[in-house]
């Protein structure tokens, strides 16, 4: 692999809080190396504008390894930026060349309000899985892990439901900010298994309330959010999510608690 | 203070039945007027805070990122331990304990680590019961590998993210709780102080990162459950936030520090890049069941890997470890990497890496498949095609992830390897029931001091998070409190918290006023640079009294030249940092101090002057056979309390891998 090293300039969303209007701004960084990461990049920029006696950029990060979903940047028109199944931090430098412009801004969505510069506050997703996110059972309650065998691929499939990494990639991308991926992700890696059964119709009934409750918008087939998903989360999901859906409120037996 | 580990007598494997049997309880209608504070949602924190909800306590969680659901257990890809024995294979309690103990090097407690293993198993029941998706034979029944070199199949596993599933069915069960109003969420928020009354710790000053401003927060009791502390070496495996804030707070409120030194370091991450490296990435350790270490035998050989025919590479691991081979404990490994390198053989444009090749193993499993399917005379390319399959079904997501972050193809070439720092096995000093020497203070999962002594298994660190927070502080934590019912809780402008706010909000508004010229990352990165030189892999005496002086005068130049932008009533990250930074500062000199005090060299903590003929760890039980437990007595100035590790079943050896 060759190295190189590169000149950007960047145009960043500045907004100082929650209230205030933001706006684009611009910066060169300069001597970029191929083989850093987006936000080794971003901490390039950083360390320059501290040095400078300016404010840093703000913006969300921790496990810079593509599992925490704490990163989130919508760069030139892509959330988390251009590479297939990859998150932010995981992108790396040698996608741009000398010379290139990066746009970048935060996730928008009415559920997803600005906190500063590109960190939104996502506790809607926390509190749609409190809506019923969740197999009620006590610690200690639980018989023995093998008592209950389940078949392969049905597990295979509730797993490859539950690596969302609750990111909102998928609201970022979608057009109406919507958050069906996400909730479909949850409801089927429950509703795949025999242990969310007992809860099955009341959480699918349960969370989408929640969800339209806290303003995300609604799903009209796009297809955006499955592009963007850095976990791959497919858009089945939402075709079993309506089937759950439509299953639990014509039975007339989901209830709300 | 003398300190007293509160084991309960009698035989090992009884000793938690008795606990459990004996301790006091809580009534129900008590324990809805009992609060307590939890700080850090990974799997110790969100495993207690659900379960406490759940039995009826007042519960506050504080976590910095911006959901519970981020914590850095997350990213632990292998796999959780239990004793299990599903697989027939002679697993028992008694095996897995034996393999703990051992594996810390003998610097552990007999009877923490047995209840460790024989809770071991109602773990996994538990994760199952609330949906992790552990992976599955197609009998339908649980799927284990063996992991570490152990010879037993006792690891569970989801892919390579079972942190990430374990964690997820944690925070269900505690988002559950805040549904319910059993539990109270702050996120974005950091513990910045013990509040103590009456020589209890009885509370917290949080900040909330999104304002800017100070909280007070009452509780009968506090649990941390902050983490480890291995970003004081700036690069590591952890998350960036991931820090020792909240412990060191406690340790300077009274709390003992223990083996501050115990650091492990994990043989196979991807190498450090350039200056602009910010954090380090593992590769799983299950890679080296199938790949091959080794270096040019000729010192600074530019050539390419694959231009280096076989005769001319040194398989040092298999040439020094002829019994275990690749498989050596992560301890050994690593430090056979750094020894290479360091004697000039290194590879890559840093010379700080070693070659971890599959090569043989693609053409082993290549003929293999050629067999099954009865084809003869295959070229190499083909064979060499069947076997990229198959390591690709095996290990696919950790060479896609490899590929990312290098640009490199490790099917065609060796994947370049170093050592990381990764997780610290010291932490706060507890007693069985988790209770620091503090009364009413807690510490649970990696932020304590217990359970791996010197060196942690594979898949051991989940087990213990988890351990902790589901089935052992619900039980000592009531053995406690039911002393604290006539406790009413404490209004927060008593003045031990006013005191306590005033504290922080001087010690931000010093900060913020030093004005200075150099950055908050920079100071990080050169006391990174300290540890890693001076208190990292290999360790000696002049080295860490070098460290020691560097570290205070690092110190003081921080306290008079960070600069610090922004203000303190906003979100300001910088400012995060600094305290943080601030913080891990002091803690390195503790490590160093730790680190020269200890004589001896075992499990990750290896001090030059003290190893065999050969190389190898040598420990010095005569002398060194306990716990080192730091009292803070002001600025630099730390006290030793000896806690005496006494081996009653087990019979402690030299560890051998020959
Ligand atoms: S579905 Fe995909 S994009 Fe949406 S939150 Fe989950 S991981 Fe992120
Ligand atoms: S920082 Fe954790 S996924 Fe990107």
């Amino acid at each position: 692999m060759e190295h190189y090293n590169m000149n950007l300039t960047l145009k960043v969303w500045k907004q100082k809080n929650k209230n205030e209007k933001g706006r684009f701004e611009t910066f060169n960084v300069k001597n970029i190396s191929s083989e850093m990461s987006f936000l080794e990049m971003f901490d390039v920029l950083n360390e320059q504008l501290v040095a400078e006696g300016k404010e840093p950029i703000a913006f969300d990060h921790d496990c810079r390894e593509g599992i925490c979903g704490m990163c989130s940047m919508y760069i030139n028109g892509r959330a988390h930026g251009p590479w297939h199944h990859t998150t932010t931090c995981q992108l790396h430098m040698r996608e741009y060349k000398d010379g290139d412009t990066i746009v970048v801004e935060p996730w928008r969505a009415n559920a997803f309000p600005v906190i500063k510069d590109l960190v939104v506050d996502r506790t809607s997703f926390d509190r749609i899985i409190q809506a019923g996110g969740y197999i009620s059972v006590n610690t200690g309650n639980a018989v023995d892990a093998n008592a209950l065998p389940i078949d392969k691929q049905r597990a295979d499939e509730s797993f490859a439901a539950a690596t969302c990494i609750g990111c909102g990639a998928c609201v970022a991308a979608c057009p109406n900010a919507s958050a069906m991926l996400f909730v479909s992700a949850k409801v089927s890696h429950l509703a795949l298994l025999p242990q969310g059964e007992p809860e099955r119709k009341m959480r699918v009934v349960n969370m989408i309330e929640q969800m339209d409750k806290e303003g995300f918008g609604s799903c009209t087939n796009i297809g955006a959010c499955e592009a963007e998903c850095p976990k791959g989360i497919s858009l089945e999901n939402i075709a079993r999510l309506n089937r759950e859906y439509i299953g639990a409120t014509f039975s007339g037996s989901a209830q709300h608690e | 203070m003398t300190l007293n580990s509160k084991i309960p007598a009698g035989p090992l494997e009884t000793k938690w039945e008795k606990y459990k049997s004996t301790c006091k309880l809580v009534n129900p209608a008590n324990k809805r007027q009992l609060e307590v504070i939890v700080i850090g949602t990974g799997l110790a924190g969100a495993s207690a805070a659900a379960s406490l909800g759940e039995m009826g306590y007042k519960v506050k969680a504080f976590c910095f990122q911006d959901s519970p659901r981020r914590a850095h257990s997350i990213a632990a890809q292998g796999g959780i331990n239990a004793a299990k024995n599903y697989q027939n294979d002679g697993d028992s309690t008694y095996r897995l304990f034996y393999d703990t103990i051992k594996g810390g090097d003998y610097r552990s407690r007999e009877g923490n680590v047995y209840r460790l293993a024989s809770v071991s198993s109602n773990i996994i029941d538990q994760c199952v019961a609330q949906g992790v998706p552990f992976a599955r034979e197609y009998g339908g029944l649980l799927s284990n590998r063996s992991f570490g070199g152990t010879q037993v199949q006792r690891t569970f596993y989801a892919a390579g993210q079972t942190g990430q599933q374990l964690l997820i069915g944690a925070y269900q069960a505690l988002e559950r709780q805040i549904a319910l109003g059993n539990v109270k969420m702050y996120s974005r928020h950091e513990m910045l102080e013990i509040v103590m009354i009456d020589g209890k710790a009885r509370g917290i000053i949080a900040r909330d990162l999104v304002s800017g401003k100070l909280e007070r927060h009452f509780g009968h009791a506090v649990l941390l459950c902050s983490g480890g502390y291995g970003n004081v070496f700036y690069l590591s495996t952890n998350a960036m936030g991931s820090n020792v804030t909240a412990i060191w707070k406690a340790h300077k409120q009274g709390a003992y520090f223990g083996n501050p030194c115990y650091t492990q370091i994990h043989p196979t991450c991807i190498p450090v890049s350039g200056d602009h490296q910010s954090k380090l990435t593992l590769m799983s350790e299950s890679l080296r069941n199938d790949g091959r270490i080794w270096v040019p035998k000729e010192k600074g050989d530019t050539r390419k890997p694959n231009e280096i025919p076989e005769e001319e590479r040194d398989y040092y691991l298999e040439r020094r470890y002829p019994a275990f081979g690749n498989l050596v404990p992560r301890d050994v490994a690593s430090r056979a990497a750094k020894e290479r390198c360091d004697a000039g053989y290194g590879v890559g444009s840093s010379k700080q890496a070693v070659y971890l090749d599959f090569a043989s193993a693609i053409m082993r499993y290549g003929k293999v498949e050629a067999g099954k399917k009865g084809v003869e005379n295959v070229d190499d390319a083909t064979i060499k095609q069947m076997g990229d399959e198959v390591v690709k079904e095996k290990y696919g997501n950790l060479f896609e992830m490899y590929e990312k972050i290098t640009g490199e193809d490790p099917y065609k070439v060796p994947m370049r390897i170093y050592p990381a720092v990764h997780y610290t096995m010291g932490g706060l000093w507890v007693d069985y029931e988790l209770m620091t020497n503090v009364p009413g203070l807690y510490s649970l999962g990696e932020a304590n001091f217990s359970d791996h002594g010197a060196n942690r298994l594979g898949a051991s660190a989940l087990m213990q998070g988890l351990a902790d927070g589901y089935f052992v502080i619900p039980y000592t934590l009531g053995n406690n409190l039911a002393d604290d019912i006539r406790t009413k809780a404490i209004p927060t402008d008593h003045p031990a918290f006013m005191a306590a706010e005033k504290e922080v909000s001087d010690r931000i508004n010093r900060l913020m006023n030093i004005k200075g010229k150099e950055s908050v990352e920079s100071f990080h990165k050169r006391l990174g640079k300290i540890m890693w030189d001076k208190c990292g892999m290999a360790r000696n005496a002049k080295g860490l009294q070098e460290a020691i002086e560097e570290i205070k005068a690092l110190r003081k130049e921080f306290w008079s030249n960070v600069f610090i932008p922004g203000d303190i009533n906003e979100y300001n990250p910088e400012l995060d940092k600094a305290g943080r930074v601030a913080d891990f500062i002091e803690l390195g000199e503790l490590m160093c101090v730790d680190a020269l005090h200890r004589n001896e060299s075992c499990g990750g903590h290896f001090r030059e002057e003290y190893q065999t003929e050969d190389g190898e760890a040598l420990r010095q039980d005569d002398q060194y056979m306990y716990v080192a437990a730091w009292e803070y007595k002001g600025d630099s100035n730390f006290e030793l309390h000896k806690e005496e590790l006494n081996y009653e079943v087990v019979h402690p050896s030299q560890r051998s891998y020959k």
